[in-house]
């Protein structure tokens, strides 16, 4: 059961509530979003609706969440300066950069 | 599987037919005569909770487990234990008697939010389709039911044979 | 450099099971995992198991891995977490990576239950963000109560599309529609009905042609397929939806058995190449055991019983378990896989198994 407007679950039939976790503030391209400590960064993202998480070198092509377990890449985005981080499997921690990555990403780019 | 259930394969619901077979479905005489399971199991799965769950063993499987379950109409209370006990949400309870005009079908239900009694549905039938009317008259939530509610709803007599799901007023269709 | 007894690579059903045997018997034993949690794919599995009351049938996955794990640390289970196994040298030795760097862990048995891995299904728009494999939908919604989409098309009618799509529905998303191929629904009956009853149509012999929107899923567009397998003309529909859950098969992820040598073999039944392995799950290497998806595509259960045979053997190998015990540990467990494996899906794999048990014994071809 969804609040409307939220992407985050809120109760559910079977898993009941979600447990408790503090509320940390991550930084996504410059703009700051609320985030549960600990959980992954790709997780942060899609309840904040964001979808797209990189482009490619060659075409410039969109790309997003796909198998949520560490093993395909797609969800790569740059996080505190280092490209290429699987962000499935990337837990948040408070004041945590994450960049949209364009192509293989650039070493030591910290801001937007 | 029973006589192949092609239709069960081609659509992903019995037909009339296909369940007239199973050794889990009375006949209409014995839903006429008031309340009692019906277990809509057509496949060779190694599954037996509902063997192990019924107080009255009014349900057997034996071995291999693979073997559909077939049903003792005469010691079933209408308890409801195997329908939240059934993995595959395939048991359901009828009361074709449960007054003059109105019979009960109750179902397992796995979802949110949970309806509330004297709530107004629209029952659908084994396709989804909407059937009519119909209302929520308990649901009961136990710890023995591990999670999954079960849920009466009152419906004209002579759709507790169709009736084995609902929508709640103001949801959506597809 | 740590030298154990026994060291099971995933703590999946198969690896948590095989190491508790183990370690029951006496032996040391060491589970490693890359993931952060435990449990490989069961905690996501939030609907009843079928089987029997020892498979722990009626049992909700994610409450059947909470005992796995009580089990393994009742029987002194050490169990790594954000550790990958990624080579194995001199035969015996494990290279790890985690956090604080790379390390090797040395053991006489080893068992590599690493699962599988979901299958991507290419076609136009196959790459935007909002496609994602069936999996990805179950991780997000009950591992971290993040729902991946409100308006939902899932591709694929066998066990794990249905079951997805139905946890999509609990999790307060509609599903417009499962897409499947094939003229038949591939995965049990119960589980499709559960889905037509509730409205969400199952559409056989349909194929998604194109999915599209500006950078993330926003239309899916299907055709339904004639006889001759194509596109029947006019039938085209389009389906506003915000995700694409593709559930089109799973694949055995054996690279460590392939580094270790063993002889692999390819087994449609199993989901692909899979080592060969006994009715014990040893391959053809003396020292190294396969169970689980790993060692071919099944149910939770099946790897649990499948890792357990494993440990079993391993303790009797190092002399933990007398010939005798050793039997009659195993027996009750051989005879519920059978019973697992009595039906029509089941017998096919038995099939497939008892061909790669010859295999070991002759020795094949492979990669």
């Amino acid at each position: 059961m969804v609040c409307s407007g939220s992407w985050r679950i809120r109760t559910h039939p079977i898993l009941g509530s979600p447990p408790e976790r503090p509320v940390v503030e991550i930084i996504v391209d410059g703009q700051a979003i609320r985030a549960l400590d600990g959980e992954p960064v790709a997780a942060a993202l899609l309840a904040n609706g964001m979808k797209v998480f990189r482009y490619t070198e060659s075409r410039g092509e969109p790309r997003g969440l796909s198998c949520a377990i560490g093993q395909c890449t797609d969800c790569m985005m740059t996080v505190d300066g280092v490209p290429n981080v699987r962000t499935c499997v990337t837990p948040v921690r408070p004041g945590m950069r994450v960049q949209t990555q364009h192509g293989l990403g650039r070493w030591g780019e910290k801001d937007a | 599987m029973i006589g192949g259930a092609a239709h069960l394969r081609r659509t992903g619901f019995l037909s009339e037919g296909e369940l007239a077979a199973l050794p889990g479905v009375p006949g209409l005489d014995v839903i006429r005569r008031g309340r009692v399971a019906v277990i809509e199991c057509a496949e060779a799965i190694p599954c037996n909770p509902c063997e192990t769950v019924c107080p009255k063993r009014a349900i057997t499987i034996g071995e291999p487990i693979t073997r559909l379950p077939s049903l003792d109409p005469s010691r079933c209370t209408g308890c409801g234990l195997c329908i939240a006990a059934c993995p595959g949400q395939a048991i359901f309870v009828l009361d074709y008697n449960w007054s003059d005009s109105e019979g009960t079908v109750e179902m397992a239900y796995e979802r949110l939010p949970l309806p509330s009694p004297g709530e107004a549905v629209v029952t659908l039938d084994r396709g989804g389709s909407p059937v009519g009317a119909g209302r929520v008259v308990k649901v009961r939530q136990v710890q023995a039911f591990d999670r999954t509610a079960v849920v009466r709803v009152a419906v004209p007599k002579g759709t507790v044979l169709g009736v084995r799901a609902f929508r709640m007023r103001g949801e959506g269709g597809r | 450099m740590l030298e154990v007894d026994f060291a099971c690579v995933g703590a999946g059903p198969a690896g948590l099971g095989a190491a508790s045997e183990a370690a029951r018997r006496g032996l040391r034993v060491v589970v490693v995992d890359e993931n952060a949690r435990p449990g490989g794919q069961l905690f996501k599995q939030i609907h009843k198991f079928f089987g029997s009351a020892e498979h722990g049938a009626g049992l909700r996955g994610l409450d059947l891995g909470r005992r796995l794990l009580d089990e393994a640390e009742v029987a002194g289970v050490e169990v790594q977490l954000s550790t990958a196994a990624w080579g194995l040298y001199d035969g015996q030795t494990l290279a790890l990576s985690s956090e604080g760097g790379v390390r090797r862990l040395k053991a006489k048995r080893l068992l590599f239950a690493t699962g599988a891995s979901e299958r991507a299904l290419p076609f136009p728009g196959w790459t935007l963000p909002g496609v994602v494999r069936a999996g990805a939908a179950q991780t997000m919604m009950n591992l971290h109560y993040v729902l991946p989409g409100r308006r939902v098309l899932t591709i694929g009618a066998g066990n794990v599309g249905l079951i997805v799509s139905y946890q999509l529905l609990q999790a307060g998303a509609q599903v417009v529609a499962v897409v499947e191929m094939a003229p038949t629904i591939g995965g049990y009956g119960v589980h499709a009905a559960k889905l037509r009853r509730w409205g969400v149509p199952i559409l056989t012999s349909h194929r998604v042609t194109e999915v599209s929107g500006r950078e993330r899923v926003e239309q899916a567009a299907v055709v339904e397929l004639g006889d001759d397998r194509g596109p029947v003309p006019r039938t085209e529909r389009v389906f506003d939806v915000d995700l694409v859950c593709v559930a089109v098969g799973l694949t055995p992820l054996t690279e460590l058995c392939r580094l270790a040598g063993c002889v692999m073999a390819h087994s449609p039944a199993l989901g692909g190449w899979v080592p060969a392995h006994d009715e014990d799950m040893r391959t053809s290497r003396e020292d190294i055991f396969v169970a689980g998806d790993a060692a071919g595509i099944g149910e939770a259960s099946v790897a649990l019983d499948e890792g357990r045979l494993a440990g079993l053997a391993a303790a009797r190998d190092l002399g933990h378990l007398s010939d005798s015990e050793w039997a009659e540990a195993r027996g009750p467990v051989v005879e519920r896989l059978a019973a697992l494996r009595g039906g029509e899906q089941g017998a096919r794999i038995a099939e497939a198994k008892a061909s790669l048990a010859a295999r070991v014994r002759v020795g094949g071809c492979g990669p």
